[in-house]
């Protein structure tokens, strides 16, 4: 009777607190995502600690980030990053509070507030021809009672005042064809003089009036042996280049508008000398470094250009610049690898040679390679003495900040500078390995769902509402190091542009473990290696659970494709290095088949440069599967600069001088040459490899079977006209066209072929769904078109299937940087497609607004398979941002990975930042939320029953009351 | 009158009998045609294909009476190549067409012919070897029609057994063209390449070739303007939000109302049990307020406030979650129902 209505009410209970969100609420911020800022691998550096406030350092890095970091913590203060093609050639300070920047080859001149990172102006100086930018920053020199910079950059020379960045006034000096390589102004004196090369066997030097920019003198000379490399300034008249042969040096004096040139043989200065020498770009007045293969050397400049050796620095790997000291002396740091320890010196230069002020050694963890940087600092001690800070940069460019012999901050750096992720699964939980800590305590744990409660119901009080945050941040181990059962701990294996391999955590996105690999260091056999690429290598999921995952690492010696290759073979879970190849054949492109052997290790073929595929591992049994599969293995080429397509198959057996078993030919098979006049190859997108579809077919509201893969073999392409290749807004729409194909990369069938008449690129494209820039020429606003092909009909390889597609175009209010799509761990859960706008953003955008079969006016049918009326253009819905609030600086690709639980995947999208979050696109529909009270639901459940028995009671008592009357 | 009606109705019923039983055997054997569809899916056993009728060009071949092109410079000839396995490429066979000039500078291909030359013998032999190696037969175009020493060529190959198929050689082309490019050439069997396979020589050597010239389609957007749609709705969407429906807008209303009908029929139930010989002619108030509330049910919203009054009566004595549902229902429903 009345049970029913009870269980009823109960149900409503339960029913309304297992709601699930939409999108966040802002407690949740940071539960299952976060973010890390970085800045990437530091060019300049420049303190700033005179005032009493805050002590900062000013740095501009690789990935064209200008920072201001704390100097006691290493926080960032503010940060900027510079779009990729506007390149930060220079930093200083001027007039204590501004930061300047000089970018774009000395083109564009910006000022940045010192405490909050403003802009304050910016300056364009535009001139006829490249050259060397240089910005020279003169402590107090004014003009007019105005405080003026020089920069030299295109070829003229400006003075610019620092109050507005106004231009005082600008000279060309490029005419002569000089190629200035410094300024030189001396505090006090009425000139500027600009110091170059005219090609390669004249110096030159203009000598100018500071105040109007008039050209008071030119001089040149020329020098017979000629110069190689930059010039070194000593200093204000003396100048130290090396020869042209690379075996002498020579000094450079220019004076009261002579030159004379003095030079030195390098054998004279140093004992065994052999290979080319280097002028370090060390900034020390009256001396210079010399960096020979073997030695550093510290050189003076005596009078008359005659040279002494004032020390031999042994294996020093980088010294700063130098360091005015208060009493007029200078000093600067060096630093030196010893033992596997850092030894830092700091040296005093004074006329009568050099003493050391500092030394210290410091321990560093060995995966740091060598030190690349170092900038030195001074600051006055509780003993009035001098002290030193140092800043240094280290080869995996992390950065550090050293001062009284021990790190005081370090930044992972390298981390901004993402090459490569691969998901790879944790350990199983094993008997006896730190078992759920979490729940371990019964109080602790009834006291938190209390609190939950508390929270719930609205009277806890402050304190308890920080409690639960605290709570629901540590909560539920989500940073163990063992598999969970949905799914979300994995690990992040990283590569990064320096050859470092750092293993993230997706929990909490800690560094679990990370290494400079070896392969991917500089050595005698290869001068510039590069990562490329992360493989599954190892996998183990069923038959050799008790081996760790392998990663492969894939590198190239050098930027061209036929370079030759690097292969390195890294446990997962450990960071040790099992095996390493190198160098080998060239790669340049890697194959994961679909075959594992018997250690479940993956069968890769990587493709040379000459057409030859290798196979690895090389393992007999690998051979075998191999050969037994060889058959039904074909690949495709894509030559954007010819511009065809091939497929190809294996051959035979590769004809070398040594035989070898494991190295292929392959031969053409089919291939499409696009007309090279009108198209040019933009973009290519297969279907990804670990795409799960758990429907093939779908059927339509009018009982027609649409499949959704026609094959797995299907190509999607653009071309795009060639004129269209360049930016945006290099053409305009009516001389463009984009062309996209499908073609089946088995048989070389172009299955459909379709013309967008006034698209642009840039081209991205994921399966099925295409995406690329649009102008449209009424309104001239740059818009994205976004479209998805359906295909019907099955094939086989080689049947002609008629291919039916249905497409739709729309605008996109925003640019993109890069797309995605959610991939979940049975392909149920509907998709969303992840595009990285150019805010530097993730917007997720359910896929049912890129159907193409979106109608006008969709008949009830279609309204009911979930059909939405077709718009223009896509709806920027503020709450689909993934990234909420933050922004991934410099966001350069996003990365989707399933999770076990089926309606959850997990996303990963990196630039210059890290963010990491989970996403559920039709929401958590089989699990409940992580705060969910199940104190509440037992308190509600016991409660109710005590109140159906206290009722029960009293219905019994009343009724026999009523029988008794 | 009777008899004759139903003997009509039973003619008339045997005759559609005959008529329908007609139609399945047709429809039967309509399905049955449907299997050159099967051998596209690749079934096994599928018998072997036909060439469907579509792809039987309307370009096609094999007519040698050449016509007397009225402009002969507008006619354009190119030479298919073809190897065997890893051999070079040599002349097979001739294509011809005539160019069209389009008043807007571009030009297409029309009437476009096939003439196949003669294996030779060694040609056979080679064949015969791929055959046996299950290797693959390769031909190649010219990828511009007008320069066609300037660029490379485009390739495709299919397995040789699959154009050995039946006595003579089958093959079908679908040359994609753009102007007078050659983006890509498809070769094959007209239908799909025969699964479990067969290697077996043809008996006749001589090539059924079917070709199908194949221009590209343009995208023509359906232009929404969303102004004017928007135009159209948007005064009317500001004059009226869009409607919910009546669950949606007095859900939280219906439920206590379920409820309490729920309780009621439950307490109604109960009622001739205990009450089985009670007069229903002597309710008055006093008799709703005692216990019996089967009236509610009969006489329904009417006297609902009636009810709820007895109910908050009895909450004297019985605790139930019903309560603060059926105040607030008495509160908002009058006004909205009554």
């Amino acid at each position: 009777m009345n049970m029913a209505i009870r269980v009823y009410l109960l149900l409503f209970i339960v029913l309304s607190y297992s709601y699930t969100a939409f999108s966040l609420y802002e407690d949740q911020v940071g539960l299952m995502d976060w973010h890390q800022q970085y800045i990437g691998k530091v060019k300049h550096a420049v303190f700033h600690t005179h005032k009493a406030a805050r002590k900062r350092v000013v740095v501009s890095t690789e990935e064209n980030v200008v920072s201001s970091l704390d100097l006691r913590h290493g926080e960032i203060f503010w940060r900027h990053v510079l779009a990729p093609s506007d390149v930060i050639d220079q930093i200083d300070i001027a007039l204590g509070k501004y930061v300047i920047t000089l970018s774009s080859g000395g083109s564009i001149l910006r000022a940045w507030n010192l405490p909050d990172g403003q802009m304050v102006w910016e300056s364009t100086l535009l001139g006829p021809k490249a050259s060397k930018p240089l910005l020279l920053v003169p402590a107090n020199f004014k003009i007019d009672r105005e405080n003026v910079m020089f920069v030299y950059g295109s070829g003229f020379i400006h003075a610019i005042s620092s109050i507005d960045g106004e231009v005082i006034w600008k000279k060309e000096l490029a005419s002569e064809g000089i190629n200035i390589q410094q300024l030189i102004y001396s505090d006090g004196s009425d000139t500027i003089s600009a110091v170059g090369f005219v090609g390669t066997h004249r110096f030159g030097a203009y000598i100018l009036d500071v105040k109007s920019g008039e050209r008071l003198k030119y001089m040149s000379m020329e020098f017979t042996g000629g110069f190689s490399g930059d010039l070194s300034l000593v200093t204000d008249d003396t100048a130290v280049a090396i020869d042209s042969i690379g075996t002498s040096l020579v000094t450079i004096q220019f004076h009261d508008g002579l030159i004379s040139f003095h030079q030195t043989p390098l054998s004279h200065l140093i004992q065994d000398f052999r290979r080319a020498a280097v002028i370090s770009p060390s900034n020390i007045p009256g001396a210079f470094i010399l960096d020979t293969d073997n030695s550093v050397t510290l050189i003076k400049v005596i009078s008359r250009g005659e040279l002494k050796v004032v020390e031999e620095l042994g294996h020093a790997t980088a010294v700063s610049d130098a360091l005015f000291l208060p009493g007029g002396q200078q000093a600067f740091a060096l630093v030196q690898h010893r033992d596997g320890k850092i030894l830092l010196t700091v040296k005093l230069d004074s006329d009568d040679g050099t003493s050391n002020l500092l030394e210290e050694t410091i321990h560093l963890d060995n995966q740091r390679g060598k030190v690349q940087k170092v900038f030195i600092n001074t600051y006055v001690r509780v003993d009035r003495s001098n002290g030193f800070r140092v800043l240094i940069v280290m080869e995996d460019d992390s950065l550090f900040l050293l001062q009284q012999g021990e790190i005081v901050w370090s930044r992972e750096d390298g981390l901004a500078s993402i090459v490569d992720v691969k998901p790879v699964e944790l350990p199983v939980e094993k008997d006896g390995v730190s078992v759920a800590k979490v729940e371990n305590n019964l109080f602790e744990w009834l006291k938190g769902h209390l609190l939950k409660l508390k929270g719930t119901l609205m009277i806890a009080t402050p304190d308890d509402v920080a409690a639960i945050q605290k709570m629901r941040l540590q909560s539920s181990g989500k940073s163990k190091m063992t598999r969970d059962r949905n799914g979300f701990r994995k690990l992040l294996i990283v590569l990064t542009r320096a050859g470092k391999l750092f293993a993230l955590h997706t929990g909490d996105g800690r560094i679990v473990w990370s290494r400079l690999l070896r392969t991917l260091r500089k050595s005698e056999t290869c001068q510039s290696p590069r990562g490329i690429s992360l493989h599954q290598w190892q996998d183990p999921h069923h038959h050799a659970l008790d081996q760790n995952p392998f990663v492969l690492i894939v590198g190239r010696c050098g930027d061209s494709l036929d370079s030759a290759g690097l292969l390195s073979i890294v446990d997962a879970y450990t960071g040790e290095e099992r095996n390493h190849m190198e160098p080998v054949h060239s790669i340049v492109h890697i194959i994961p088949l679909s075959f594992t052997d018997s250690l479940e290790q993956r069968l890769h073929l990587l493709l040379d440069a000459n057409r030859r595929a290798h196979l690895y591992p090389r393992t007999a049994e690998a051979l075998d599967i191999f050969r037994r599969e060889s058959g039904n293995i074909y690949w495709y080429s894509a030559e954007t600069e010819e511009g065809t397509l091939r497929g190809h198959s294996v051959y035979k057996n590769c004809v070398l001088e040594e035989a070898d078993n494991f190295c292929f030919d392959s031969r053409d098979l089919w291939s499409i040459v696009f007309p090279s006049e009108s198209e040019k190859i933009a973009a290519t997108a297969t279907r990804s490899l670990n795409e799960v579809v758990h429907t093939q077919a779908k059927v339509t509201a009018d009982q027609e079977v649409m499949y959704k893969y026609v094959s797995k073999n299907l190509l999607f392409l653009a071309t795009v006209a060639p004129k269209a290749v360049g930016p945006i807004g290099s053409v305009t729409p009516d001389e463009s066209s984009l062309i996209a194909y499908l073609i089946d990369t088995v048989t070389g069938r172009i299955l459909h072929r379709v013309t967008h008449h006034g698209s642009v690129g840039p081209v991205h494209a994921i399966c099925g769904i295409i995406n690329y820039c649009d102008i449209q020429e009424n309104k001239d606003v740059l818009k994205l078109v976004l479209g998805t092909h359906n295909l019907t009909s099955p094939i086989t390889a080689y049947s002609r299937p008629e291919v039916s597609t249905k497409s739709q175009s729309y605008f996109f209010a925003h640019s993109l940087k890069t797309m995605a799509v959610t991939l979940t761990a049975k392909g149920i859960t509907s998709k969303q497609v992840l595009l990285g706008t150019i805010g530097d953003q993730v917007l997720a955008l359910d896929k049912r607004f890129l159907d193409p079969r979106r109608t006008v006016n969709p008949t009830q049918v279609e309204k009911e398979e979930g059909i939405i009326p077709l718009t223009d253009s896509l709806p920027i819905i503020p709450q689909s941002y993934v990234t909420h609030a933050l922004k991934v600086e410099g966001l350069r690709g996003i990365v989707t990975v399933p999770a076990k639980l089926e309606s959850t995947t997990l996303v990963f999208a990196y630039g210059t930042d890290l963010f990491f979050t989970r996403l559920a696109p039709s929401r958590t529909y089989d699990s409940l939320t992580e705060d969910f009270s199940y104190a509440l639901l037992l308190i509600t459940i016991g409660s109710l029953v005590v109140a159906i028995f206290v009722t029960w009671v009293w219905s019994e008592k009343k009724e026999l009351q009523e029988k008794w009357r | 009158m009777a008899t004759t009606t139903i003997a009509q109705i039973l003619s008339c019923f045997f005759l559609l009998n005959i008529v329908l039983q007609l139609a399945t055997t047709s429809f039967a054997f309509q399905s049955d045609e449907l299997l050159v569809d099967d051998d596209e899916f690749g079934l096994e056993g599928g018998r072997l294909p036909d060439p469907p009728p579509e792809t039987r060009p309307a370009t096609s071949t094999r007519r040698r009476s050449a016509e007397s092109g009225s402009d002969l410079d507008s006619k354009i000839q190119f030479q298919l190549e073809h190897a065997f396995g890893d051999s070079d490429f040599s002349p097979a066979g001739t294509f011809t067409a005539r160019l069209k000039k389009w008043p807007n500078g571009g030009q297409t291909l029309t009437k476009l012919r096939f003439s196949r030359n003669a294996l030779s013998q060694t040609d056979k032999e080679n064949f015969k070897r791929l055959i046996e190696g299950d290797d693959f037969y390769q031909i190649r175009l010219p990828s511009n029609l007008l320069n066609q020493l300037g660029r490379e060529h485009v390739i495709s190959s299919v397995k040789a057994r699959c154009l050995s198929q039946r006595d003579a050689l089958d093959e079908h082309f679908v040359i994609n063209m753009d102007g007078v490019n050659v983006l890509g050439v498809n070769y094959g069997p007209p239908g799909s390449c025969q699964y479990p396979r067969v290697s077996r020589p043809p008996t006749k050597w001589s090539f059924n070739s079917h070709t199908l010239l194949k221009y590209s389609n343009e995208v023509l957007r359906t232009p929404v303007f969303t102004e004017a749609v928007l135009g159209e709705n948007g005064e009317g969407e500001e004059l009226k939000p869009p409607e919910r429906s009546f669950w949606a807008k007095y859900w939280m209303y219906l439920i206590p109302l379920g409820l309490i009908v729920m309780n009621a029929m439950t307490q109604a139930m109960n009622l001739p049990e205990e009450q089985g010989t009670g007069q229903p002619g002597s309710q008055g108030p006093q008799a709703i307020s005692g216990r019996g509330q089967a009236p509610a049910v009969a006489v329904g919203i009417g006297l609902m406030d009636q009810r709820i009054s007895a109910i908050e009566e009895e909450m004297h004595y019985q605790v139930s979650p019903n309560f603060l549902f059926s105040s607030s229902f008495r509160n908002i429903d009058q006004s909205k129902l009554f």
